[in-house]
């Protein structure tokens, strides 16, 4: 008899992801399904309203990465009142969102690592759930976990002093920013926030190093697992700076293949539609993002921290590139088309935003009192950033009413749908396919093939009895035979 | 006198999903003596962080639970295995804060529970009932901070 394994959600409001893995009557994994519930009512729910409040309003959209959907939204908008892209805004505008930005990054990036990347990898995918989680860090690497809760306060410092609060922040607005940096707030950032000598830049970019260095040793004892673990080769896409550097906030759309071909050479991001098209199917209510022109075949790219150092040409602050170089030079120069090197990429990008921030905060264009540009009004716009998860589009229409009358997004998490799904069956037919008998460990598996890409599941609500994961597995006859949730429990 | 951290968090932009920062809010308003106030999205690992530095911590959070209201409980440190980031349980902030900070507050959970969870500002009459009837519960004890009182108070037992 077949069998099908589920992991499914049970309550949440939305956001929520269910994997479902067919076996055959020999375990034979016959079909893996990652389905994530995406909630698209807010591109109806935007509509009608003016467009300026876009930026505020998509933050209802997640309460996990508010502050990418702030930037991209206030992107689009800028173009809307005739602001332009990149050069269009001021000095100071262009850099208190950089700075907000990179704050974001870093805490969000830094958030993963220690909270979901780390316990698998210092307990094993198959370890005991007991300790295989953020506690069972702390007792058994404290200085770890302690260093993860700072850099993560730093970073959420970062976007409260730029965004100007941490909920609902309105610190981008159309064409600018309503704020600039104090004296105070910047030496507070460079000396110790609060008093505490550990809350600095440099010491941001000191510990950036550490957990990369702590990442690199265990793949030299692991590469096994880091290498082989779901991988495949797949078209990365990302946006790079004019001049090929790494740029989380702004830049052209690259796209390259497996072979680092360019597919998509350098694309002004107000054209993103003729370049990308949406496909659907009948067993997932979220799209299937392709190239268009190599259609949905073969069309489907990865997007995110891995994607990013596949097809950007170099980072433009040291350390960074130093380890750049070592991370392209593992794979001759070529795409990286291994799942968990979207950790080792992301703890990178760690180190690149923490030197980020120590250089923005050092330049005395945050002080700057010129904080917004408008110009001739426009009909549309696009906004595109790097989010920490992949690039993120957003998409406006307005009416000579400046109401909104078209609203589209493609979150990161989608535009990682396939290569998702295409990590999730890897890893079913690597530690489930032919066991006699199904373990939590093997379940596991599953969940750190997903983890690798970070999705943002758990987005726009969050309340008591919620949970986002569950994994099943089903026969021929389509009976659950097993079944792992992944709760939030109080 | 006890220093109490009032924590409330969820997402204003989803009707009763804000119902603990709407919470926190009321609790700021009445600027209660030794009562800090804070407010997020979600908790979250800095948060051991914060609460290492009260005796006593009250999470208020939207519930989806059927139950009358309200109801509040102790709670117990936990290891979750999360899923996905960037959420932590109560329960784990606690644990955490043990582990890192050997800091050992009584944290308590007030659950307020919630109906609509649509895009919108704003509580549903019902959520706004029992905001009220919330408030009205958790003032006089932060009014008198004592660990006993509290833990009188639970309405459920975690």
């Amino acid at each position: 008899m077949g069998k099908k394994i589920t992991i499914e959600p049970v309550t949440r409001v939305e956001g929520h992801g269910k994997v479902t893995i067919h076996l055959d009557n020999d375990n034979t994994v016959t079909e893996s399904r990652l389905h994530i519930v995406e909630f698209r009512g807010f591109e109806r729910f935007v509509q009608g309203r003016p467009y300026w409040e876009a930026p505020v309003l998509v933050q209802r959209l997640c309460g996990i990465c508010p502050v990418s959907h702030h930037l991209a939204a206030a992107k689009a908008i800028d173009v809307i009142v005739g602001a332009g892209t990149g050069d269009g805004l001021t000095v100071t505008a262009d850099k208190m969102r950089r700075l907000m930005h990179y704050g974001q990054i870093f805490q969000s990036h830094a958030l993963h690592f220690f909270h979901l990347c780390s316990p698998d990898i210092l307990f094993g995918v198959d370890g005991d759930p007991a300790v295989r989680n953020v506690v069972g860090v702390a007792m058994e690497h404290k200085e770890l976990a302690v260093q993860g809760v700072l850099m993560r306060k730093y970073g959420q410092e970062i976007i409260a002093a730029t965004a100007g609060k941490k909920i609902h922040g309105t610190g981008a607005i159309p064409g600018g920013i309503n704020k600039n940096l104090s004296i105070e707030e910047r030496d507070a950032f460079l000396n110790g926030i609060e008093g505490n000598p550990q809350l600095t830049a440099d010491q941001m970019v000191d510990w950036s190093e550490t957990v990369l260095e702590f990442f690199k040793d265990y793949h030299r004892k692991n590469k096994d697992f880091i290498d082989g673990f779901a991988s495949f080769p797949s078209s990365h896409l990302s946006i790079v700076r004019e001049d090929g550097a790494l740029d989380l906030y702004h830049g052209v759309i690259r796209a390259v293949d497996a072979e680092g071909n360019r597919l998509i050479d350098d694309v002004d991001y107000q054209q993103y539609d003729t370049i990308i098209s949406e496909g659907v199917k009948k067993w997932s209510y979220m799209k299937f993002p392709y190239l268009t022109e190599l259609g949905p075949e073969k069309g489907w790219y990865r997007v995110g921290p891995l994607a990013r150092l596949n097809v950007c040409d170099f980072i433009d602050t040291p350390s960074a590139q130093r380890e750049f170089e070592e991370f392209r030079a593992y794979t001759k120069g070529k795409p990286n088309g291994m799942s968990m090197h979207y950790h080792w990429a992301r703890l990178i990008e760690i180190l690149h935003a923490a030197e980020k921030m120590r250089e923005l905060l050092q330049d005395p264009d945050l002080q700057g009192e010129d904080l917004v540009v408008q110009g001739r009004r426009q009909p549309s716009g696009v906004g595109v950033i790097e989010a920490p998860r992949g690039t993120l589009f957003h998409h406006y229409d307005v009416d000579q009413d400046d109401q909104i009358t078209m609203c589209n997004l493609i979150v990161s998490t989608t535009n990682n749908n396939e290569p998702m799904n295409a990590a999730v069956n890897g890893a079913a037919v690597s530690h489930i396919q032919g066991q006699p008998e199904i373990t939590e460990g093997m379940m596991n598996a599953v969940e750190v093939a997903i983890r690798a890409y970070d999705p943002c599941l758990s987005c726009a609500t969050h309340a008591v009895g919620k949970m986002p994961l569950e994994v099943s597995l089903v026969d021929r006859q389509g009976n659950t035979i097993a079944v792992k949730q992944s709760n939030m429990s109080v | 006198m006890s220093e109490v951290l009032v924590y409330g968090y969820g997402n204003p932009g989803r009707q009763d999903d804000g119902l603990g920062i709407r919470l926190a809010q009321e609790v700021q308003d009445r600027q209660f003596q030794n009562v800090s106030v804070d407010s997020n999205y979600q908790l979250n690992a800095e948060d051991a962080l914060a609460i290492s530095q009260y005796d006593i911590v009250v999470f208020a959070d939207a519930s989806t639970n059927e139950i009358e209201g309200f109801r509040f409980s102790v709670v117990q440190p936990a290891a979750d295995i999360a899923f996905t980031t960037h959420a932590m349980a109560p329960g784990s902030v606690v644990g955490l804060c043990h582990q890192l900070y050997c800091a050992f507050p009584k944290v308590y959970l007030l659950e307020i529970r919630g109906y609509a969870w649509g895009m919108a500002e704003g509580l549903s009459p019902e959520a706004t009932d029992n905001l009220s009837l919330a408030t009205s519960f958790l003032s006089p004890l932060i009014q008198n901070p004592v660990v006993e009182r509290f833990d009188q108070a639970v309405t459920v037992s975690s």
